[in-house]
């Protein structure tokens, strides 16, 4: 019972996992930018979130309702104002001016809130550490279970989205010919615009709920865009699934790392990755070019 | 007044100036058939007017609106349509759903995705299949199909035979005659002298950037064209602009 | 064709000339340096002479192959800690040190084999998450136990006078040493492949450069150049911390002076190397707002100033100090009769 516990665990996780990196896929699928500032901008998604819950006295979901707009905005902004430049300008820009950005971000976060650690935790109650007691062994948390969900419906509402509406559809031509989309009457730019909006949407949604599950810093950024980019490239498989099943394989690993020892939490993550891309490469998969932008099932 | 107005026109392509001083006026109705050999910047010139290109000097009015320094999915708004050498479908996406994301600068006309499909009758069986899985000449259909549904006044159509077989550029020609007949503004760039010199109204060719051969169908003989094409006339100077004779 | 057309492929100018024998003076000054100054000028020299090695090295990475890595600090801190391993187990301190860092050279053959298959900012997280593995790897260590951190005790039987100076010429000579290996491979023809790839990779390819080969050369180079670097960090501070060591704002400093001096240039980092240093000197104290003001100054310079101020300058003057790249010289040329 321990193994299905440890497992549903590791499944539960990759639902975070996925809400994570999937605006981090959205953006290098449709700009080809990898944005070194997507897991700062989670964490700034949380501390807005944390700041709003704080002042108006309501729960952080309840908050998101302000956040999630406010941090879409900023989205589109950043886009607008700074990656749009960068697009042009070869590889090297957007690497390094994503970079800057993020070292602006985190230690602006330092500087408005300080080094303490904090939590939503203690502001949804029952939520963060309630769970159905399956049997003696097999919990499944309230929060955990929810934020899979969540996972799954974003997920699924991007796949509908993209799929089947007009601006989906401008998104994805947009995303493989930049140049004729613009030659069939489609903005380009307010096209990336709205992808990157919805991008650190998202991140921020999924930063908000990590500060539900656990604690957050403004120095917590970096970790969660190696996540992001891990559970991407270990799914690479042709569409946003296969981020999910990403991030499913990456709570794994973590979790059982964690059982032979807490602190191979990590590590073992770090190690399956590169043993995974290790494989991928040497199947012949060509880099793992493939990897950030079949996730998204823009490059079949 | 002409639909469009190319005032000397230079476009750059990288370092090199495709398009020299080219100007230009097209009126409402013609069918213009632009030649010349490769490189002569026919195709520079077709996206400079649809806005891929921005030129580095010179002036492009269409119906009267200065659309210079417009960008491209603004002028799609307007009216211009560009059937881009080599297609450049979007191959991910299906037959439908490339004709559909191009439904969205909102024109009105006759042309949509069930007219053009009555346009193209090989395409209804292909709908929904994926642009990358079809033949040479469906994926010509669907990038002409593309443009129209944008309701155009003025379809820009590049090397549309390019790479297909006569057979297939027969069948595409036939189904472009009611364009022809129907009083649209096109300009096309063949490579096939014979059959565009079919169905053109005037003549215009360049050469190394620069228009060498402007004329009406009607006047100019083939022998002057060819003269023109491959530059036969050099020696007393290049700029020279043949005028059909009377 | 009539006429004499001489065109003269020239590698030393006038003014690379004069800069080349400068270069030696001011090699030879600096290495008397220990035994005039006093301990804060040896002190600041060394640091100084680590920030250009950093700023080299990840230009040689991201200037002239391409690879933006913002994962570096995994050589900086596994040299340090191979210099820790190796000492612990007897061998003398200095040696040690410079054993650390070949061996961090070494893990980086392997760690290039996969790494290198990657590209853009797949290739740059991937290196981080490398840090983050040989971070948490080098945690499990009872040695280091943790963030806790050990020391270099063999360094203590050195006195304070001693291992000054000591540090500050392994600093030096590193850094003479880095900065003259990576000038020879950009007047090698391994340095023209190396251009032509930063370049445009596909078309490098498609004329024969292997491409691969540059990127893994430079790429253990640099892995070299850092982990010498961290190890001389570890000479200063005797103390190795993981956190401090295998620290991301290593990558931040480097990406910062490679990107302000110049990426693509040889005079740009070093440039950018001394800037930061007097920047860092004399701000570093100020805490958030110069961190923050820091990642501006990146964002600043990616989007307007790419080329560096460097580059700019070289861009404009034509000026060249060293002489890593070639100048046609036109004598008179004759021009061909017209007609046919």
């Amino acid at each position: 019972m321990n193994i299905i516990n440890l497992l549903t665990q590791g499944v539960l996780l990759g639902g975070y996992y996925a809400l994570v990196a999937c605006g981090l896929s959205l953006m290098f699928g449709v700009m080809r930018i990898i944005n070194l500032a997507h897991g700062d901008f989670a964490v700034l998604g949380a501390f807005l979130a944390w700041t709003v819950s704080d002042a108006a006295d309501i729960s952080p979901f309840l908050a998101l309702v302000a956040v999630l707009p406010i941090m879409a905005v900023f989205g589109w902004l950043v886009q607008r104002g700074m990656l749009e430049r960068s697009l042009r300008a070869g590889m090297l820009v957007p690497l390094l001016s994503t970079f800057g950005l993020a070292i602006v971000v985190e230690n602006l976060l330092f500087e408005a809130y300080g080094a303490d650690t904090r939590s939503l935790a203690p502001m949804i109650g029952d939520l963060s550490f309630g769970s159905w007691a399956i049997t003696d062994q097999f919990n499944i948390g309230y929060l955990a279970a929810l934020i899979f969900a969540l996972a799954v419906l974003l997920l699924g509402g991007l796949s509908l989205f993209l799929k089947h509406t007009p601006l989906g559809r401008a998104i994805r031509a947009t995303a493989e010919d930049a140049d004729t989309a613009e030659l069939v009457g489609i903005n380009s730019r307010a096209v990336y615009g709205i992808a990157a909006g919805i991008s650190v949407a998202t991140v921020a949604l999924a930063g908000t709920l990590l500060a539900m599950r656990a604690t957050f810093d403004p120095y917590s950024g970096p970790m969660q865009l190696i996540f992001a980019f891990e559970s991407v490239v270990i799914g690479g498989i042709g569409s946003l699934w296969g981020t999910l099943l990403g991030g499913i394989i990456l709570g794994m690993a973590q979790s059982i790392g964690a059982q032979f020892d807490p602190r191979w939490f990590l590590l073992t993550g770090h190690l399956v990755f590169l043993a995974i891309l290790a494989a991928r490469l040497l199947a012949g998969q060509v880099g793992a070019r493939g990897g950030l932008r079949t996730s998204l099932g823009i490059d079949a | 007044m002409s639909l469009l107005t190319l005032d000397r026109l230079d476009v750059r392509h990288g370092l090199l100036k495709a398009v020299r001083e080219v100007s230009c006026d097209i009126a409402d109705g013609e069918i213009l058939a632009l030649v010349g050999a490769n490189g002569a910047g026919k195709s520079t010139l077709l996206r400079a007017i649809a806005g891929a290109h921005l030129p580095a000097a010179g002036r492009i009015v269409f119906d009267g609106v200065d659309v210079t320094t417009m960008r491209a999915h603004n002028r799609v708004a307007l009216g211009i349509a560009l059937v881009p050498e080599g297609r450049r479908l979007f191959t991910t996406m299906t037959v439908e759903e490339n004709l559909a994301v191009a439904c969205a600068s909102g024109r009105p006309g006759r042309w949509s995705i069930d007219t053009v499909m009555t346009l193209f009758p090989m395409l209804r069986a292909r709908r929904k299949a994926r642009a990358g899985n079809l033949s040479g000449g469906e994926r010509q259909a669907v990038a002409i199909g593309r443009a129209l549904v944008t309701n155009p006044r003025l379809i820009l159509l590049d090397e549309v035979s390019l790479g297909l077989a006569p057979l297939v550029v027969e069948g595409l020609y036939r189904s472009l005659h009611s364009l022809f007949e129907g009083g649209a503004t096109l300009v096309l760039v063949e490579q096939d002298l014979n059959r565009v010199l079919g169905v053109a109204s005037r003549v215009v060719c360049m050469l190394e950037g620069r228009i060498v051969l402007d004329g009406r169908a009607g006047e100019l003989t083939r022998d002057q064209i060819i003269k023109a094409y491959f530059g036969l006339r050099r020696g007393s100077g290049r700029d020279d602009k043949v005028q059909g004779q009377p | 064709m009539s006429g004499r057309s001489d065109v003269a492929v020239e590698r030393w100018t006038r003014a690379s000339i004069v800069s080349g024998f400068v270069v030696a003076v001011v090699i030879v000054g600096l290495t008397l340096v220990p035994l005039a100054a006093g301990a804060n000028v040896i002190d600041k020299l060394t640091t100084l002479f680590v920030y250009i090695i950093l700023a080299a090295m990840w230009n040689a990475l991201a200037g002239y192959a391409g690879l933006v890595s913002v994962g570096q600090q995994a050589f900086f801190g596994i040299g340090a800690y191979f210099a820790i391993q190796f000492s612990v187990h007897g061998v003398p301190a200095y040696p040690s040190l410079v054993l650390g860092a070949v061996a961090g050279a070494a893990l980086a053959a392997p760690i290039s084999y996969f790494m290198l298959r990657l590209h853009g900012g797949e290739f740059s997280i991937g290196m981080w998450v490398v840090a983050e593995a040989l971070h948490l790897m080098v945690n499990q260590d009872k040695l280091v136990q943790g963030e806790t951190g050990t020391s270099m005790i063999a360094l203590n039987a050195y006195s304070h006078a001693e291992r000054l100076a000591y540090n500050y010429w392994l600093a030096l000579g590193t850094m003479v040493v880095l900065l003259g290996a990576v000038f020879v491979l950009l007047r090698s023809p391994l340095g023209a492949s190396v251009q032509a790839i930063r370049d445009d990779e596909d078309a490098a390819a498609s004329l024969g450069v292997r491409v691969l080969a540059a990127k893994r050369t430079i790429f253990i180079l640099a892995a070299f150049g850092c982990a010498m670097a961290g190890v001389v960090w570890l000479s200063t501070s005797v103390t190795f911390q993981p956190k401090t060591n295998f620290g991301v704002q290593w990558t931040a400093y480097m990406i910062l002076m490679a990107l302000v001096g110049g990426l693509g240039t040889f005079e740009g980092p070093i440039l950018g190397a001394v800037i930061f240093f007097i920047v860092q000197d004399q701000l570093g104290e100020t805490g958030v707002w110069y961190l923050a003001g820091l990642g501006a100054a990146a964002i600043l310079f990616a989007l307007f100033l790419p080329r560096g101020l460097w580059g700019e300058i070289e861009g404009r003057f034509g000026i060249r100090l060293m002489p890593v790249g070639y100048r046609l010289r036109l004598h008179d040329v004759v021009t061909a009769p017209k007609g046919d």
